[in-house]
C-alpha cells in the first residue's frame, strides 16, 4: 500500500455554460496528499476551489466536464470513471465530501439518525437499524457529540452543533480523504474552534486518513493543515508548508492574501488594509501570460505575453512566477 | 468616533422580539436601547443565536416588534401601509450574508439594477441615461456592465454577486445600510476591497453603516462604535478601542480570545 492517499496530475476541467462557452475553472492542477497529512486550499472567491473539489473526486455531472489529467485515490486510478459509479463506490467510503453550506441543505423533516441510515444503505445495505444506531451512538460519543443528537431534527441543533454533526455523518465510514469546503465560515468564533478541534482529532485518531480543507480564512488553515496551496484564476500559484505560506509567501498574490488578514490587535486600525486592486480575469478567455499580471505590483513586460510555469525550489515549494526566488525577495525588500 | 454634533439617525427604545408562545417561547431580542448617528459605523457582534439578525429584521421592518419603538430621523417610524414601507426602504437598505438568497432567480441582472433606478424615481429617464447610471454603478465595484447584461444572478461567482449588491446600494444611496455578515463567504482580500467600497460610499453620501458580524477583527477595523450582543441583550457597548482592546465582560473576552491566531498558539482546550 502506498503512502500517498490522493494524487492528482495535471487535472483540467471546464464548465460548459448554456451559451456554449467553455470556462476552465481548474487548469492543470497537480497535488498529492499523504497518509496523516492535510492540505489547505485558499484563494479568492471564484478561483475554482469548489470546482477542484468536485473534479478531483471524479464528480463530473453537467455543466462540469473532464478534459485531462489523472486521479489516483489510495493507489486506485479513478480517471475516466463514470460519475454514477463514483457516486456509488468512491463517495462516502474513499472520499467524504462536505460541500459548502452543507449544513443548511439537510432535509429539515428527517432526524439525524436517518441521514446515517442513508449512508449505510448506500454502502452497507445489510446493516440493521439497530446495528446502525449502535455504531452511530458509539461514533458520536467518541467524537464528543451527545448521542441524543441522533434523535433530533436539523432545526433543533445550533449552527456549530449542526456542522459538527454533518462532519460526523460524513466520516462515519472512515474515509481515505475528507474534503471539507468552507466547513466553518458561517459559524461564530467559538463554534469554529470546536469544528477545528474535531477535525484535528479525527485526523489524529486515524478516523480520517487525509484531509483537504478549503477556506478563505487563512488563520484557520494555518491552524489545521500541514501544507497550503493558493489558487488564482483556476491555477495553482503557490504550494508550501503552512508556515511558509503564511509567514513567508513567495508569490505576489499569496503575499497580498496574507497582507489582508485582519485581527483584533492594537494598532491595526491605523494601518490600511492592503486590498489588491482589480479583479481576477474572466475564465472564459484568460490572458495568454501570467493570469495575475494585470494586478501585480512587480509586473515585467514579459509577464503579459508569456505563459508562466510552476517552479520548484528547495524544500519542495512551488510557485508560479517568472521571477526567481532571489529576485522576488529583493523586490519585496524594496517594498 | 460617533460625532455627537451629528443627528441621531436611528433610535430604538426597549426593542423586544419574542418568537413562539407558551413553553416554546424564545426572547430573541430583549429590551435593547440604542442611538445610531448619521455617518456612524456601528458593529453588532455576538455569537450565533444571540439575536443579531432578528434585530436587523426589526430595524428593516421585515418583521414586527413585540415591544418597544423605533425612531427614524427623530420621528417614530411609521410603516403601517405598503406605501409608507416603500418610502422607508428608500432610506434603509440591507446586504445579507448569502448573496444568492438576495436575488430573485428569475430576474436578469439588468432588471436588478433598473429596479434601483426606478426606486429612486428614475423611471421616466431615457434608457441611455439609465445605461450610464448602471455602467457607473458597476464600475464603482469593479464589474463590467457589458459582461453582466442579460445574465441571471446565479451565473455569477459569489464574489461577483457580493459586488453586485454593493452596486445596488450605490444606485439606491440609502441613509442607512445594514450589512448582515456581508463578507463571511469571501476571502480576506476581496473582503478588504468590499470594505473599502463601503467606507468610500459612507464618505460620499454620509450613510450610517451597521455591520452585523461574528468577525471581531472586522468590527475593530471598521467601526466607530461596537455593541456586543448576548442572548438578546447588549452586554457591552462603546468605542471600538474601549470594547475590543479593553473588554469588561467575560463574554466579550471569550469572543476575542476565540479568534483564530497565527502569531501565537491557538488554544483549543477552551472549547
Ligand atoms: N455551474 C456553473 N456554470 C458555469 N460556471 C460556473 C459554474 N459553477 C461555477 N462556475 C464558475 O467557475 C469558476 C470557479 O467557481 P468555484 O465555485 O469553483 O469557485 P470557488 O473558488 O469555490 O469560489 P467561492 O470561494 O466563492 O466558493 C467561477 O468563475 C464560477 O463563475
Ligand atoms: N422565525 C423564527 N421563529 C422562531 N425562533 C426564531 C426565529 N428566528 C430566530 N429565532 C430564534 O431567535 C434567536 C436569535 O436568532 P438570530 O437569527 O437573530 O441570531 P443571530 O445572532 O443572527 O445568529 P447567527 O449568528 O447564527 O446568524 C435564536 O434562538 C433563534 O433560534
Ligand atoms: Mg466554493
Ligand atoms: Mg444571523
Amino acid at each position: 500500500m502506498s503512502n500517498v492517499m490522493l494524487e492528482v496530475k495535471d487535472l483540467t476541467t471546464k464548465y460548459i455554460t448554456r451559451f456554449g462557452e467553455d470556462i476552465y475553472a481548474v487548469d492543470h492542477v497537480s497535488l498529492k496528499v499523504e497518509d496523516g497529512k492535510s492540505l489547505g486550499i485558499a484563494g479568492e472567491s471564484g478561483c475554482g476551489k469548489s470546482t477542484l473539489a468536485l473534479s478531483l473526486m471524479g464528480y463530473y455531472f453537467p455543466p462540469l466536464h473532464y478534459t485531462g489529467g489523472e486521479i489516483t485515490i489510495d493507489g486506485r486510478n479513478i480517471t475516466g470513471m463514470n460519475p454514477d459509479d463514483v457516486r456509488k463506490s468512491v463517495l462516502g467510503t474513499e472520499i467524504a465530501y462536505i460541500p459548502q453550506s452543507a449544513m443548511n441543505a439537510l432535509n429539515p423533516t428527517r432526524k439525524i439518525i436517518h441521514f446515517i441510515e442513508d449512508v449505510f444503505e448506500a454502502h452497507n445495505p445489510l446493516a440493521t437499524k439497530k446495528e446502525i444506531y449502535d455504531i452511530a451512538k458509539g461514533f458520536f460519543e467518541t467524537v464528543g457529540l451527545p448521542a441524543e443528537v441522533l434523535q433530533k431534527y436539523p432545526v433543533e441543533l445550533s449552527g456549530g452543533m449542526k456542522q459538527r454533526t454533518v462532519i460526523a455523518i460524513s466520516v462515519i465510514l472512515s474515509p481515505t480523504v475528507l474534503i471539507a469546503d468552507e466547513p466553518s465560515s458561517a459559524l461564530d468564533v467559538t463554534s469554529q474552534k470546536m469544528v477545528i478541534k474535531m477535525l484535528r482529532s479525527l485526523m489524529n485518531n486515524g478516523y480520517v486518513k487525509s484531509m483537504i480543507f478549503i477556506t478563505h480564512e487563512l488563520p484557520l488553515l494555518y491552524n489545521v493543515t500541514d501544507d497550503i496551496m493558493v489558487m488564482y484564476a483556476g491555477q495553482i500559484v503557490e504550494k508550501a508548508s503552512a508556515k511558509e505560506a503564511v509567514f513567508d509567501p513567495l508569490h505576489p498574490y499569496s503575499r497580498g492574501l496574507m497582507g489582508s488578514i485582519i485581527v483584533p490587535e492594537e494598532g491595526l486600525r491605523d494601518v490600511r488594509l492592503t486590498a489588491i486592486p482589480g479583479v481576477p480575469p474572466n475564465l472564459k478567455n484568460p490572458p495568454a501570460g501570467c493570469r495575475f499580471a494585470e494586478r501585480c505590483l512587480y509586473v515585467r513586460p514579459l509577464c503579459t505575453t508569456h505563459p508562466v510555469r510552476l517552479r520548484e525550489i528547495a524544500g519542495g515549494r512551488t510557485y508560479r512566477c517568472i521571477l526567481s526566488e532571489e529576485e522576488l525577495r529583493e523586490a519585496y525588500k524594496n517594498g | 468616533m460617533a460625532d455627537k454634533r451629528k443627528q441621531v439617525c436611528l433610535k430604538g427604545t426597549g426593542l423586544t422580539k419574542v418568537f413562539g408562545i407558551g413553553r416554546q417561547q424564545t426572547v430573541a431580542v430583549d429590551h435593547v436601547d440604542f442611538e445610531f448617528y448619521e455617518g456612524e459605523i456601528i458593529s453588532i457582534v455576538g455569537e450565533s443565536g444571540s439575536g443579531k439578525t432578528t434585530l436587523a429584521k426589526m430595524l428593516l421592518g421585515l418583521i414586527g416588534t413585540t415591544e418597544g419603538d423605533i425612531y427614524f430621523q427623530g420621528k417614530k417610524r411609521d410603516i403601517s401601509s405598503q406605501k409608507k414601507k416603500k418610502e422607508y426602504w428608500k432610506n434603509i437598505q440591507a446586504i445579507f450574508q448569502d448573496p444568492f438568497s438576495s436575488y430573485n432567480i428569475f430576474n436578469k441582472i439588468d432588471s436588478v439594477l433598473l429596479d434601483c433606478i426606478h426606486m429612486r424615481g428614475g423611471k421616466k429617464l431615457p434608457y441611455a441615461k439609465k445605461l450610464e447610471l448602471m455602467t457607473e454603478a458597476c464600475g464603482f465595484v469593479n464589474l463590467k456592465f457589458e459582461e453582466l447584461t442579460n445574465k441571471y444572478p446565479f451565473e455569477l461567482s459569489g464574489g461577483q454577486m457580493q459586488r453586485l449588491m454593493i452596486a445596488r446600494i450605490f444606485l439606491l444611496k440609502p441613509k442607512i445600510l445594514l450589512a448582515d455578515e456581508p463578507t463571511s463567504m469571501i476571502d480576506a482580500c476581496s473582503r478588504a476591497t468590499i470594505l473599502d467600497m463601503l467606507m468610500q460610499l459612507r464618505d460620499e453620501i454620509d450613510m450610517t453603516l451597521i455591520f452585523i458580524t461574528h468577525d471581531i477583527g472586522l468590527a475593530y477595523f471598521v467601526s466607530d462604535s461596537v455593541y456586543i450582543m448576548e442572548r438578546g441583550i447588549f452586554v457591552e457597548r462603546g468605542s471600538a478601542d474601549e470594547v475590543i482592546l479593553h473588554p469588561k465582560e467575560a463574554y466579550t473576552q471569550r469572543l476575542i480570545n476565540d479568534v483564530p491566531k497565527i502569531y501565537e498558539e491557538w488554544d483549543l482546550s477552551t472549547v
